[in-house]
């Protein structure tokens, strides 16, 4: 037992220092104090696409970079920055592929229209139907 | 039913969609993030020394009339080992490079400057990735050619091999004239 647990230590401490030397940011791993503001921050975090492991949010991200960005964003709001400010900011840099939030930009129309052209096409057929239905009963 | 055909459509779609799908299942997911800081000033930042040979510096005073190759590395990045040649060479050949060692430790760095080469000017440390977040810089190794005026030109993704010397060269000459 006693000698699993060191296996099992030795095997994180190696990976730690295979990816950085520094202990991690104060908010990486902390949540922040008030849970309002927490809840702010965990909300931005789950829609924020880490840079490292392209397929995940912070959020879910063991990430050195995720966990750094994390813990900025948690100051930030800490420090009152509205959330959707920050994600601006980022959108500014990295571009909109770094929000999962869908923007209401140009490209992304045909994806709003969609269900309300379903939507339509779905009540032209039914009417459709409807008065032949009555056709035949007459 | 006048139009028969008109039932397979449905179907037809669906295979549609299906082949895209698992077309998209096979596809790189791993892309290159641009920065889009790219024309716009270097954002200013003071960064503390982070080894004990170079001096520390600040993106504050970028306008300075003087081309820099700003390098992003980690003693702890593998590739960044693998860049050092070229690096050596672009100093060699006259360039001004500033290093930022990203979430690193001093003693971390000045192991790696002693193994692979110390082709910085300065290096500044970024222990917490936040200039990296003003850069839009999405990785390790990384460099931007900014030019007189503090105006980043030009973004390299990842480490600086033998076959993109031309690239960053003609990009700095650029950036020069």
């Amino acid at each position: 037992m006693k000698l699993i647990a060191l296996v099992v230590a030795l095997g994180l401490a190696g990976t730690a220092s295979a990816q950085t030397a520094l202990p991690p940011a104060p908010y990486a791993y902390t949540q922040l104090d008030n849970p309002a503001l927490e809840a702010k921050a965990k909300a931005l975090m789950e829609t924020i696409r880490c840079l490292t492991c392209q397929g995940q949010s912070i959020a879910d991200s063991n990430a050195s970079m995720a966990a750094d960005l994390r813990s900025d964003i948690r100051e930030r709001i800490k420090a009152g920055e509205a959330p959707e400010h920050i994600r601006a900011w980022l959108i500014e840099r990295y571009g909109d592929w770094i929000s999962y939030k869908p923007t209401a930009e140009p490209i992304t129309w045909p994806l709003w229209a969609a269900p309300l052209l379903l939507l339509g096409a779905g009540a032209y057929v039914v009417t459709g139907r409807l008065k032949g239905h009555k056709g035949r009963r007459a | 039913m006048k139009r028969p055909w008109l039932l397979w459509i449905p179907l037809a779609a669906f295979l549609v969609f299906l082949t895209i799908g698992s077309l998209g299942l096979h596809r790189d997911q791993q892309q290159i993030v641009r920065s889009r800081m790219i024309g716009k000033p270097i954002p200013g930042m003071d960064m503390p020394a982070a080894s004990s040979s170079n001096p520390a510096f600040s993106t504050k005073a970028f306008a300075d009339g003087k081309v820099h190759l700003v390098n992003i590395f980690a003693s702890w990045c593998v590739p960044c080992a693998a860049e050092a040649p070229q690096l050596a060479q672009l100093q060699q050949r006259g360039v001004l490079i500033d290093g930022i060692a990203v979430r690193d430790a001093r003693p971390d760095v000045d192991d790696f400057l002693a193994k692979f080469g110390n082709p910085y000017a300065r290096i500044g440390l970024d222990a917490r990735s936040v200039m990296q977040f003003y850069l839009g810089s999405s990785g390790v190794p990384e460099s931007y050619v900014v030019d007189g005026k503090g105006v980043i030109r030009y973004q390299h993704w990842g480490p600086i091999m033998p076959q993109d010397m031309d690239d960053i060269l003609e990009q700095l000459r650029e950036a020069a004239s």
